[in-house]
């Protein structure tokens, strides 16, 4: 008791500067907080807002419900026909990006990285100069030369799209981490009379696991969150991917705003876990190249 | 044993040789699928693009068109405008995030949200909130003060500033984060000698954070900028290049044009705007290519 009274005071006597130190702290991260989650709560409060009550502009809804989203899951709406093929089709479609993506990636930067192939400098500037096109610069020719091909509304059009944007920044990604393995494993594999094959699956695979996550993340969340070209692409509704039939709610005026906003609820869910579940790896092999320059 | 040695010897030059052949054959398969989805799906559309775009009349009629001029101005002020404000307040938040305090720890995880989730449906959450008769925000101006709140995304002046803000809602926490990166490996020692010196918290950003993150930050800046350039989302979803298409910047003109049937100003306007991008991008590779 007493010695609680005596390891008070000094905890007490915060010096004004140190005060004044928290409260300046704390005028910077209420607003940020503010400012952050404004946006996501609107998003969240019409998710469990009943329909009528939705646009009341109250703080929390006076009876919050789960009803939208029961709606969604059963496709009981006109925009919401295909909820569950619409979603099945932005898996899919992520899911074949960020595996054809990781292969062309891993091969090309192994290629150029690990056997020093001859013209590899070339072909890694290639890759930059792509990833420093605009993506909405590159997707009316992409549109037209997709039409040309043929691939026009099959969502082979689309995956191809993706993985061309996706792939870039992945090889240089994965190029920066290859050139970081020690030369002398090569070397000792060599000496071993390892093929290329086998120094790619036995020696460069296993230790560049923790970068080829953080690609594979990329392209996943990459492809899953694309709006454009899934839209200029993609026509059918049987075809197209959440993301383009949520804006597509927007077609008419009275669209219902409570089931949108509830289905972008859900579509939003599955990215922002795996963002988190692998923040680890996405921020270290991501930001580790653009803080090196 | 001699014996197979000698025997082995006159074979052995050309066997090295065809293990080195056989490495550059490997090389070369590796490398190939990258390189035939650069030319299937990046140098043959811009080629296209390019052709598409090759009539004089084409630009002749871009430059009579009002809406293009209006959107390259736009784009200046998004860039000018939206990069710096961003960048400015990230190097500012950077210093906040690395303050050691349990509840910025936390803050830190909840400001990564924007960029964690989806644009779609933020963008669709905010246009909801600016809508003028049942939007959040004018339901709260008429419950507080009884006056009808502005018609938010009709006014293109508040509308492309709306855009511009969501642009930043979105990317902020990026490039916080990046920047934080680059504060955390600024040696703790140099700010304690300048503590020492008693040097205010300003000399200690001018003379210490300051030098050490120029170049990160100019490297940040221009990337923002090529970026931003393709930001469809924060202006099409948002405003849907309205009102009367005067809030377009171009990544969001190609398909205004596009579905108005003319493909060929698309391409035209992407190329009148190139002499401002490819500097950028030239830049950009030296940068990184080292």
């Amino acid at each position: 008791m007493s010695a609680a009274a005596q390891r008070l005071p000094p905890k007490r006597r915060l010096s004004w500067r140190q005060v004044s130190t928290e409260a300046q702290l704390l005028l910077v991260g209420i607003p940020l907080l503010l400012w952050t989650m404004i946006p996501v709560y609107h998003l969240f409060l019409f998710a469990i807002s009943p329909k009528d009550t939705a646009t009341s502009g109250k703080l929390w809804p006076d009876h919050p419900t789960l009803q939208n989203f029961s709606i969604v899951f059963h496709e009981h709406h006109f925009y919401l026909n295909h909820f569950w093929l619409q979603m099945w089709n932005s898996l899919l479609i992520a899911v074949a990006v960020a595996v054809l993506t990781l292969f062309i990636a891993t091969f090309a930067a192994f290629a150029i990285s690990r056997l020093k192939l001859p013209g590899g400098r070339t072909v890694m500037n290639l890759a930059l100069f792509t990833y420093f096109i605009p993506a909405a610069f590159l997707a009316v020719p992409m549109y037209k030369t997709m039409s040309v091909y043929g691939l026009l509304n099959s969502q082979w059009s689309l995956i191809l799209a993706m993985v061309t944007i996706a792939s870039p920044y992945c090889i240089w990604v994965l190029k920066q981490a290859s050139d970081k393995l020690p030369w002398e494993l090569d070397e000792a594999a060599r000496i071993d009379g390892a093929s290329p094959l086998q120094l790619f699956r036995l020696v460069y695979l296993p230790l560049m696991v923790p970068s080829l996550v953080a690609v594979g993340t990329y392209a996943l969340l990459l492809a899953w969150n694309e709006y454009l070209y899934a839209f200029l692409l993609l026509s059918k509704d049987t075809d197209i991917t959440l993301a383009v039939a949520l804006c597509n709610f927007l077609s008419a005026d009275d669209s219902p705003w409570e089931l949108l906003m509830a289905t972008g609820f859900i579509y939003a869910l599955p990215p922002a876990a795996i963002y988190y579940a692998f923040k680890r790896y996405m921020v270290s092999g991501l930001t580790a190249g653009a803080v090196k320059s | 044993m001699t014996a197979e040695t000698l025997a082995a010897m006159p074979t052995a030059r050309p066997r090295a040789k065809r293990a080195r052949n056989t490495w550059v054959f490997w090389g070369r398969a590796m490398v190939l699928p990258y390189v035939a989805v650069f030319l299937v799906f990046v140098l043959f559309p811009v080629c296209y693009g390019l052709w598409l775009a090759r009539h004089p009349s084409s630009y002749d009629k871009l430059f009579d068109d009002p809406i293009f001029f209006r959107t390259a101005v736009n784009t200046l002020i998004f860039i000018v405008v939206a990069i710096n404000l961003k960048m400015m307040v990230a190097l500012g938040l950077s210093g906040f995030f690395v303050q050691k305090r349990w509840w910025i720890s936390v803050l830190a995880v909840i400001f990564i949200i924007p960029w964690a989730v989806p644009s779609i449906p933020t963008i669709l959450s905010v246009r909801f909130m600016l809508n003028p008769e049942w939007g959040g925000i004018n339901s709260l101006i008429f419950r507080l003060t009884g006056v009808d709140g502005p018609n938010w995304l009709n006014d293109p002046t508040l509308a492309l500033s709306f855009s511009m803000l969501m642009h930043v809602w979105k990317s902020l926490p990026f490039w916080t984060l990046i920047l934080v990166a680059g504060r955390l490996a600024i040696p703790g020692e140099q700010y304690e000698a300048a503590s020492v010196d008693g040097a205010s918290r300003w000399q200690k950003f001018r003379y210490i954070t300051w030098p050490a993150m120029r170049s990160l930050y100019l490297t940040s800046t221009i990337l923002s900028m090529i970026w931003t350039l393709g930001d469809f989302n924060s202006v099409y979803l948002l405003t849907g290049g309205g009102p009367a298409d005067l809030t377009h910047v171009l990544a969001t003109l190609g398909i205004r044009y596009l579905r108005l049937d003319q493909v060929d100003l698309a391409m035209a306007a992407i190329v009148v705007s190139l002499p401002l991008i490819l500097p950028l991008v030239f830049f950009m590779m030296k940068r990184l290519s080292k």
